[in-house]
């Protein structure tokens, strides 16, 4: 039985999601950081993504880039940004680069008995660009869903004279 | 959330069979309008559009808002419910990593404690 997953829209700006692992903090970071591993987890095949490629530098100042495909996108999409902090076994923060007004992202570990609870943040610049985020449907998936975008493109045609 | 998404579509599709509502999306894709304008337009009864627009929100194709004496109609999702949604799917994705995540912490903590045994022998 796996832990649960929470999202919870803390405020105007900002996503928190958390999760705890039944492992030590600093096996959770070196999942996190070591990109041979991060490759494994960050993109799931139920979601039709995968790799092209991943570089990730996870240090104070470096940087990373990792590339997706998808089949319902024509060309490899990338994401890349800056760590900001990285503090060993306990807090990571990062830029999210690939769009304007992209969210500064916080992950931190904390350990208790063994498990590790992990809280990330999302914290954007602005409400319209959280707002913004929501309506278009980004952060790397298909958003709301293929079957609203199709049900717009209904309402479009309808609509036109 | 997919039956959600269904359940959605399934509404949607019901609201869109009728000609008259197909008509009030047409008249609300060029300006938004009270109860009472449509009535007018589609010569019909307060009663009769009003049951008319109440499917059309169901379906989360239009959206009405009373401010005083008038209710205004116009298109579009409610902002919440597809919030909601967005917020769900973001929700899956990050569940459907940490899935993944975890086989990986198994990994590592056995891997641990092979090299640790080994390290007492």
């Amino acid at each position: 039985m796996n832990n649960p997953t929470t999202v919870e829209r803390t405020s105007e700006l900002e996503l928190v999601v958390t999760r705890t692992f039944n492992g030590p903090a600093h096996i959770v970071f070196e999942a996190w950081t070591r990109p041979e591993l991060l490759q494994r987890w960050w993109a799931p095949k139920s979601f039709g993504i995968s790799f092209v490629s991943c570089e990730a530098d996870v240090r104070t100042g470096g940087t990373y880039r990792f590339v997706f495909s998808h089949p319902a996108a024509e060309q490899p999409v990338a994401f890349f940004g800056r760590y900001i902090e990285v503090t060993p076994q306990s807090r990571i923060v990062w830029t999210n680069e690939e769009a304007a007004d992209g969210p500064i992202s916080t992950v931190t570990f904390e350990e208790r008995d063994g498990k590790t609870l992990l809280v990330l943040r999302e914290l954007y610049p602005s409400k319209q660009a959280l707002d913004d985020a929501i309506a278009s449907g980004s952060t790397g998936t298909s958003g709301a869903g293929e079957q609203f975008e199709q049900l717009d493109e209904l309402l479009v045609t309808l609509v036109k004279p | 959330m997919v039956q959600l998404q269904r359940a959605h579509l399934d509404a949607s599709f019901a609201a869109l069979s009728d000609a008259t509502r197909r008509g009030i999306l047409e008249r609300l894709g060029q300006a938004d309008a009270s109860i009472t304008d449509l009535a007018g337009q589609f010569r019909m009864t307060l009663t009769g559009m009003k049951k008319h627009v109440g499917v059309l929100e169901q379906a989360g194709l239009v959206t009405t808002e009373k401010v005083g004496r008038v209710r205004t109609c116009k298109l579009g999702l409610r902002r919440l419910e597809e919030e909601a949604a967005w917020i769900e799917r973001y929700r899956q994705l990050w569940d459907a990593r940490f899935d993944a995540l975890d086989q990986i912490v198994e990994e590592l903590k056995l891997k641990k404690r092979v090299d640790g045994e080994k390290k007492e022998c």
